[in-house]
């Protein structure tokens, strides 16, 4: 049985905010099938009582001094942006215009 | 002059230091021969011929000195470079060029590097061969019909082809050690948060680790010495002394490993190397332990599952930290047409921004940390991780470092793995588990195997770094180095 149907994939890529093709579904959906397989061999492990690990140095709520430093300048932060306006980054329309 | 791109990077900084030759001279032998091979190469992105001769006309002007002042140095395309287009490889960054640098590349400014250029490597660092690069993959210079390794193909490739001496690259599951395998160069991934990941752009970031690659062992210890140490702008770097790697490599280049013990993974064994491959390597463990090392079996059970632990962790952060390439701060917009939405134009932009092996990893990681499979993926893994970590520390207690192949086979042709993905991973089997756990490793070059260089992996504990380089340099001075046919 597949580890993930053509409709999952359908459904990850739009989670993902990836406008797949058709082609790229047929394509993916055979490939992560295999990928999927092999990777719940995870799951053979008895590791009910053990703890995860997220990373791999044991260092937490490393705070910098809480002094002003500088900071990248409006137009530097803007520089690389496929559409600027005064100032700001601009957006395509994130409401329809009845709302 | 001799030809002063065959020279070390060591012997470079000599010459220059005694203004026997000049730094612009170096740079500028290196622009020449980047010039006279790369089109065949392709290992550069991108070249900065007037930033390196700058940078090295500095160093003759007496205003920097160092250890590595005037010699110049080629960075992986994923480390952000001020003012020089930077895209990771990716269509989805092209002509983007960044408004700062890297906490490594100011330390190799200030250290008086000439960055001759950008190199390539497999999308956001997602890949084993630079057949993933949107740009077109990087030739190996061995033959330039087969694939460099990656992701940091164009890094190991710049190396072997000589033009240039040093490169930076980065190894989140064995992108810096492969490459540097199959190339026949050095390549070390330090201990996570030995070196900064501020300005690297981020795939998996709690594996991601930026890292030296050099011609010799000697070379790649005095990079590491320059780009490692904390740094405050990243919350993982590690606040204690950098180890005294280029100390080590030193006593290791004398040839005298009496003492050492070197442990050999039981697991690794018979897990599908080439015969060519497992020749070398025996071959190069006779060598070690006729310098005075020890050899002893140890047993790493979890390991087996470090390749499916890891598919599991690095999409789901890659899946993550993708998530900022939307089109709205820097680098491509598609299908903008003023008809579509914001959430239209963010997935057109990200459909043709990024290529087939970046999505199917994000597909993958998306799933991965989905409410229902999450306890079943992304967090067995986890604990699969502290398993390994657990393997490498209880080895630790018997051993002082771990040996093994770099990846299980030599240089492969082009295409031969691009369409079973899965096959493509598997050349990741021997460098991922070091990932998970986070400590050092280095592959060394240890032979050939039908023409082909084999690499010698050496695993260490965390903040050990130094332990790898005495070891990788005794190997270097009983086998030499590995030069490829002329291009």
């Amino acid at each position: 049985m597949a580890a993930i149907s053509r409709e999952e994939v359908a459904h990850l890529a739009r989670l993902s905010r990836l406008a797949v093709t058709e082609e790229e579904l047929d394509q993916f959906a055979g490939q992560l099938d295999v990928i999927l397989q092999s990777v719940a061999r995870v799951g053979e492990v008895a590791a009910e009582d053990i703890p995860p690990t997220s990373h791999s140095v044991p260092l937490t709520n490393v705070y910098r001094e809480d002094v002003p430093t500088p900071s990248l300048a409006q137009e530097a932060a803007l520089s690389g942006a496929p559409d600027a306006y005064e100032g700001r980054f601009r957006v395509p329309r994130i409401l329809d215009e009845e709302d | 002059m001799s030809d002063l791109t065959r020279l070390s990077a060591a012997e470079l900084a000599s010459l220059v230091a005694k203004r026997e030759v000049s730094a612009v001279e170096v740079a500028t032998a290196h622009l020449d021969r980047i010039d006279a091979v790369d089109e065949r190469v392709h290992a550069f992105l991108h070249v900065d011929r007037e930033g390196a001769l700058a940078a090295a006309a500095a160093v003759d002007r007496g205003e920097i000195t160092g250890p590595l002042a005037g010699v110049p140095i080629a960075v992986k395309d994923v480390v952000t470079t001020k003012g020089v287009p930077t895209t990771a490889a990716s269509k989805i960054l092209e002509g983007w060029k960044p408004p700062y640098d890297a906490t490594i590349v100011e330390r190799l400014k200030a250290a008086g590097m000439p960055i001759l250029g950008k190199t390539n490597m497999d999308e956001f660092a997602m890949g084993s061969s630079t057949e993933y690069s949107a740009y077109g993959p990087t030739n190996n210079p061995w033959d330039l019909g087969r694939i460099p390794g990656g992701s940091g193909g164009g890094s190991a490739a710049a190396l072997a082809a000589y033009e240039a001496p040093l490169a930076i690259g980065t190894d989140t599951g064995g992108s810096i050690r492969q490459p540097g395998a199959v190339t026949g160069t050095v390549g070390a991934k330090p201990t996570y948060g030995g070196t900064s990941r501020y300005g690297l752009i981020a795939f998996s970031s709690s594996l991601d680790t930026p890292g030296p690659c050099g011609r010799t062992v000697e070379d790649t210890a005095l990079l590491h010495a320059v780009i490692a140490g904390h740094d405050p702008r990243d919350s993982t770097s590690i606040p204690q002394p950098v180890p005294d790697v280029v100390a080590a490599a030193r006593l290791g280049a004398t040839g005298d490993l009496t003492g050492v013990k070197l442990g050999l993974v039981k697991e690794f064994a018979g897990d599908g190397s080439e015969p060519g491959v497992v020749a070398a390597f025996r071959e190069s463990l006779e060598a070690l332990v006729k310098l005075g090392a020890e050899v002893v079996e140890v047993s790493c059970p979890n390991f087996q599952y470090a390749l499916p632990a890891y598919y599991l962790i690095a999409p789901s952060e890659c899946s993550s930290n993708l998530a900022r390439f939307d089109g709205v701060r820097y680098g491509l917009r598609s299908g903008d047409d003023g008809s579509r939405s914001l959430e239209e134009v963010m997935s057109l932009t990200r459909d043709e921004g990024f290529g087939p092996e970046v999505k199917r990893r994000i597909i993958l990681g998306t799933y991965a940390l989905s409410s229902g499979y999450y306890d079943a993926y992304y967090g067995q893994a986890q604990k699969v991780r502290t398993l390994i970590t657990r393997d490498f520390q209880a080895a630790f207690e018997q051993v002082d470092v771990l040996v093994s192949p770099t990846t299980p086979f030599v240089a492969f042709p082009f295409g031969s793995r691009t369409g079973d993905p899965y096959q493509m991973y598997l050349a990741d089997l021997f460098t991922i588990p070091t990932n998970l756990y986070g400590g050092p490793a280095i592959s060394v070059p240890c032979g050939l195997s039908e023409g082909l260089p084999v690499g010698f992996q050496i695993m260490a504990p965390t903040m050990a770094d130094d332990r790898m380089y005495r070891v990788a340099a005794a190997l270097e001075s009983a086998v030499g180095t590995f030069t490829p046919p002329a291009l």
